[in-house]
């Protein structure tokens, strides 16, 4: 009797390691898939980080860069009518176009045709003629003498020389839009060691331009500057002063949850929809400008607020009540409380949802083109009125070029673009790690 | 078994009377027919008592008999509660605290608070202590602070363990030292009565002993509430007790007679462990 029994508990003993041997089993096995899941997802976005960079890094590189040829040019008084004590209306007026064109015509005699010509002047920027102009005015004492003038060369000479000279490429891999003399003078000019790759800086210190080899960012970083200082003054203020009253004064009845619901789903609304409301308020109702900084700041601010508001009532919530309490208990008012003691507290929360809130406008083009901000604009805006575009604008209108240089210049301005957004999240996160307090 | 359930017959009925001595002559604060209300549940019924001056009264009682939101009413520390409501009438001094009249600002400055959990604020230790004077308005000028300070954490005893790190975070110190600064701080603004909610159940037995010698040395110059869920602690520290159970005030009496010859068959079970 007893042996049986002990007999039946024994087996029940080993039955019972038996399962549980094998559950374990399938409990590590799921917790090993869980984990290589997870392993996978991040392979998965690191290796989508890694082909976006290099596909745009290896694109937008090129852009750094700039073709120059150094050639001897001499600014000869008769041929440009001037003497170095001419005044400025004189050099001004004088032809240096046709300067410019001479001088390269003498320098290769055996091309005769128009056609032949033609193409030797396209080599150069356009805006060569102008260079030389405000050399001579810079310094009318040039004249008559013989000076090292660094050309930009166009586009298509640069592309050229970047991608395809010398290289042994075939069928489509061949890009250049040159003509067959003009790869021999390319050919030539190299040979002589005339030709040079230097830093492009005219790429930081120009705006927008028809010709690629002109065309910069400047004007576009600019307005972007300008349109989220805007973005900042008006929504730091008021997305902090809602996010308090809402959590800290407001009464909590069906009017704040319904204004709580409206703020989460402004969050939600695309934002081409605000552009069409900046549009029809600020544009159309209260006649402001088209394309100006200020505008695309207002509209920007109306969708950045939901972002701050959320993430600043996040911040004032997760101050510990305790604290609250001890400030209310010493006999401080509610807004003592709030400003001595919850603000500080939240701030590093509060200043994190800004700096995401402004990236996030930083990037914004949607609704910058409902208010205009798509417009050419050569000139460098000095101020939040004059007419401008933004750095993501500017890439969008780059993208729709067909010359090959602007493929090249997006890129680079996607990689301007990125450098920003990057900063200011480090600048989130360290200004997160500095102001929180763990005490 | 036949007596709980008369002593609970008791409890349900609304016209329950305090037993023991609640009324005193000449108290620091009146407590009459306060009744107090979370939105339809109502947490208080009818409480009547008085509280005297310098005495160190304590309250002891089953977890949610309505022991912490009694005191919380003495400080008016439930308007923060938005659903809580609180009737009848409290007296400070004869002056009606749930007055329109009265500045809830004014009356926590008479009316000092401490929490259970040591709550300093994440300042340094010396901003702790000097806020209370600061938002008061009570000194000309940086020397009287300091003095002020100084005093305060004498009469904590805490001035010989920090007086060299006055401007270190308060949250630097251990859970007690907080504690004993967090009174400090209430004191700071001399208030006439000081609430304790629970002071010393987050703390070791060592802080405890010494944050109650701290009371002890206080109820010289102020009238002290002190929840507490110990009753060694009340036993300790008080000179009356207040036994509450289900929102009701049960008994008040001079702490010996509580612990040695309770009153009331409730608060006999709750003090010899068989309730709560």
């Amino acid at each position: 009797m007893t042996d049986n029994s002990q007999q039946s508990s024994e087996s029940l003993r080993e039955r019972t390691d038996q399962r549980r041997a094998a559950a374990l089993k399938k409990r590590h096995a799921a917790e090993k898939r869980f984990r290589w899941f997870g392993r996978l997802s991040i392979a998965f976005g690191l290796a989508a980080v890694v082909f976006l960079f290099t596909d745009i890094i290896s694109k937008g590189l090129g852009a750094f860069t700039q073709t120059y040829v150094n050639m001897e040019v001499t600014f000869d008084a008769d041929t440009l009518g001037l003497t170095p004590n001419s005044s400025e209306e004189e050099i001004k007026a004088a032809s240096f176009g046709s300067f410019f064109k001479k001088s390269l015509r003498e320098r290769y005699p055996d091309l005769s045709s128009r056609k032949e010509k033609r193409d030797l002047y396209a080599l150069f920027t356009s805006d060569m003629p102008l260079i030389l102009r405000d050399m001579v005015l810079a310094d009318p004492n040039v004249i008559g003498t013989t000076q090292r003038v660094s050309m930009i060369a166009d586009d298509d000479f640069d592309t050229y020389y970047k991608h395809s000279y010398g290289r042994d490429l075939s069928g489509d891999e061949k890009v250049s839009r040159l003509s067959e003399t003009q790869e021999n003078i390319v050919d030539q000019l190299v040979k002589s060691g005339a030709v040079e790759k230097k830093f492009n800086t005219i790429f930081f210190s120009n705006s927008d331009s028809r010709e690629p080899e002109l065309a910069g960012i400047k004007g576009a970083v600019v307005g972007s500057i300008l349109t989220l200082l805007v973005t900042l003054v008006f929504s730091f203020p008021i997305a902090v002063a809602t996010a308090i009253y809402l959590e800290e004064f407001a009464p909590k009845n069906k009017i704040t949850d319904f204004i709580e619901v409206n703020i989460n789903n402004l969050a939600a609304v695309p934002s081409v929809i605000f552009g069409l409301l900046g549009l029809a308020v600020f544009i159309n109702f209260f006649g402001l400008p088209r394309s100006v900084p200020l505008v695309g700041g207002f509209v920007l601010t109306l969708m950045t607020l939901p972002t701050i508001i959320i993430s600043s009532r996040a911040a004032i919530k997760a101050v510990p009540p305790s604290i609250r309490d001890a400030a209310m208990g010493m006999g401080a008012s509610k807004v003592q409380t709030v400003l001595h003691h919850v603000l500080p507290l939240a701030m590093p929360g509060m200043l994190t949802g800004t700096i995401i809130g402004m990236a996030q406008a930083l990037g914004e083009t949607a609704p910058l083109l409902m208010i205009g901000m798509v417009a050419f604009i050569v000139d460098t805006p000095a101020g939040v009125t004059d007419p401008a575009t933004v750095l993501p604008v500017q890439i969008f209108l780059w993208s729709d070029s067909p010359e090959r240089a602007f493929v090249e210049k997006t890129s680079a301005a996607i990689m301007v673009l990125l450098t920003f957004l990057i900063c200011m999240n480090s600048l989130a996160v360290w200004l997160r790690k500095r102001l929180e307090r763990r005490w | 078994m036949n007596n709980a359930q008369i002593s609970k017959a008791e409890i349900v009925s609304e016209t329950y009377q305090t037993t023991g001595s609640p009324l005193m002559d000449d108290p620091k604060m009146r407590v009459r027919n306060v009744d107090v209300f979370y939105g339809e549940k109502q947490a208080i019924f009818d409480v009547n008592l008085d509280i005297g001056k310098n005495e160190v009264i304590s309250m002891i009682g089953p977890s949610g008999c309505g022991k912490s939101t009694f005191l919380r009413c003495l400080n008016r520390m439930n308007d923060t509660i938005d659903i809580c409501r609180v009737e009848g009438e409290l007296l400070l001094e004869s002056q009606n605290i749930y007055d329109k009249k009265i500045d809830v600002v004014e009356l926590r400055a008479r009316v000092g608070m401490v929490f259970q959990k040591p709550n300093p604020f994440p300042k340094s230790i010396y901003e702790n202590v000097a806020y209370g004077a600061r938002i008061h308005g009570l000194t000309d000028n940086k020397v009287e602070l300091d003095e002020l300070v100084e005093k305060s954490l004498i009469r904590c005893g805490l001035w010989k363990e920090v007086k060299d790190r006055l401007d270190e975070p308060a949250t630097g110190l251990s859970g007690g030292q907080q504690q004993r600064l967090c009174i400090a701080r209430a004191i700071a603004v001399n208030p006439e009565v000081i609430l304790m909610d629970e002071p010393c159940s987050a703390l070791d037995p060592i802080a405890t002993a010494t944050v109650e010698e701290l009371i002890h040395e206080l109820s010289e110059n102020f009238t002290i509430c002190i929840v507490t869920h110990s009753m060694q602690q009340a036993a300790r520290v008080s000179q009356r007790t207040a036994y509450f159970h289900l929102g009701k005030l049960i008994e008040v009496n001079d702490t010996s007679t509580v612990f040695t010859n309770p009153e009331h068959k409730l608060t006999e079970e709750y003090i010899t462990g068989r309730i709560g």
